[in-house]
């Protein structure tokens, strides 16, 4: 494909996902939350009963089909590559800390977007954070930053992550007494089943073709002036807000937004922690899971790492709510910035040549 | 010989962005993922090189040739 018709192609997928991110929210999904890869893992942790917190459980079809979708794609188009071993304790780690970050500003670089694109405006110091994340994250990569190699692996490897997302789905259709499905709150506002399946499984699949990556646009900008990338996250942000403004769910301003809160240096800091680990993990949490559906095992280990986050982050009061951040949360984005500073300079300084 | 694989975004082209800056007339660059030779070739033909790549085993080597 050459490069005009690439750019093309992440303009028109980008667009589309911005409609079915929109579209999911008028089927029921909370405002400004159509996808948000944070937020719906940890509702499937709670739905899990990984965490206890009420107001989010629910196992999130959006995230199967996503898994799912790429994973079919890059089967049918001969993509489907089993690898890792890329230092997975430190990816697990990163990915823990990702977490941290996303659920103190509440949302992903995904949901950065969609918020912004919902009239939000406290999500620009999240994405003021995120860029500078990247920014640090970059510093270190331009120094050499490396996580080492991924090596092939054998194909059931890559196929428990995919295996496990069919689990998910036969417990949410099946809803056994021992799941949790929050009766109040943002877990309980979501679309039809097979809805949230489909929507899934078109953003896995548009994202796996078009390598749509949040953290990869801004990134890739910085570091060689390459805009494909954040075509795709532009286009998400412009198809969003002309569907939210044409449907009446665009409200501008700081105060009152949903699943959000307004102290800005914490929306600020959160995004900032979360663009540092997903630059040095090479992805954003959407990025990650489609490439766990093609068979890297390294971004499964990191799909855990978010997972575990998540589940912490609810058991030990980290994440915020729309009151606000916690002291505990505060304290959690501050040892996480410690904690990804040390892989950086761990992993890029100091180094004997394997 | 630019081995870049099995390294996560963006360190190949990184790599050979690097590489590149000797101003060499061509270079060989050993890949094992379709994304990195996408990314490759396109930073490449930024860079002013014609890239040309053939699979072997389930692996990649691209030939860069300055235009």
């Amino acid at each position: 494909m050459n490069v005009k018709a690439e750019r093309i192609t992440i303009a028109v997928a980008g667009a589309v996902i911005g409609l079915v991110s929109v579209a999911l929210v008028l089927l029921g999904n909370p405002a400004n939350m159509g996808f948000c890869l944070a937020c719906f893992i940890r509702d499937t942790a709670g739905g899990l009963g990984l965490h206890r917190a009420e107001a989010v459980q629910y196992i999130r079809p959006e995230l199967i089909g996503l898994i799912l979708g790429a994973m079919l794609l890059s089967l049918f188009r001969g993509e489907f590559s089993v690898r890792g071993g890329s230092a997975p304790m430190t990816r697990f780690l990163l990915g823990f800390f990702v977490m941290i970050g996303c659920l103190m500003f509440l949302g992903c670089p995904f949901r950065t977007v969609l918020r912004l694109a919902g009239g939000d405006f406290n999500a620009i110091f999240g994405l003021l954070g995120f860029i500078c994340g990247i920014v640090a994250g970059i510093y270190f990569l331009n120094r050499g930053y490396s996580l080492k190699r991924s090596y092939q692996q054998t194909r059931p490897e890559g196929l428990i992550l995919p295996a496990i997302q069919l689990v998910f789905l036969a417990l949410v259709l099946a809803a056994p007494a021992f799941i949790f499905f929050t009766k109040e709150g943002p877990g309980a506002k979501h679309a039809a089943v097979l809805i949230s399946l489909l929507a899934g499984l078109l953003v896995g699949a548009l994202a796996q073709h078009t390598r749509m990556c949040m953290v990869g646009g801004i990134r890739d900008f910085i570091l060689f002036r390459e805009p494909k990338l954040l075509i795709g996250f532009c286009m998400i942000f412009v198809a969003a807000f002309l569907a939210n403004l044409m449907s009446g769910h665009f409200h501008p301003g700081f105060a009152d937004q949903p699943v959000a809160h307004t102290e800005s240096l914490w929306n600020f800091l959160g995004m900032l922690l979360a663009g540092y680990g997903c630059c040095l993990l090479g992805g954003c949490p959407l990025r990650q899971m489609v490439m766990a559906g093609e068979g890297n095992t390294d971004s499964a280990v990191t799909y855990l790492g978010l997972f575990v986050g998540a589940a912490f982050a609810h058991n030990f009061a980290l994440a915020s709510s729309g009151k606000g951040s916690t002291p505990n949360g505060r304290i959690a984005v501050i040892l996480g910035l410690v904690v990804v500073t040390v892989i950086a300079v761990s992993n890029t300084f100091n180094k004997k040549e394997a | 010989m630019i081995d870049v694989r099995g390294l996560s975004c963006p360190q190949p082209v990184i790599q050979v962005k690097k590489a590149l800056e000797k101003k060499e007339a061509s270079y060989e660059v050993l890949l094992d993922s379709m994304v990195s030779v996408e990314n490759v070739k396109r930073f490449a033909a930024s860079a002013g090189y014609k890239a040309e790549f053939r699979e072997e085993n389930g692996e990649y080597r691209m030939n860069l040739s300055k235009l």
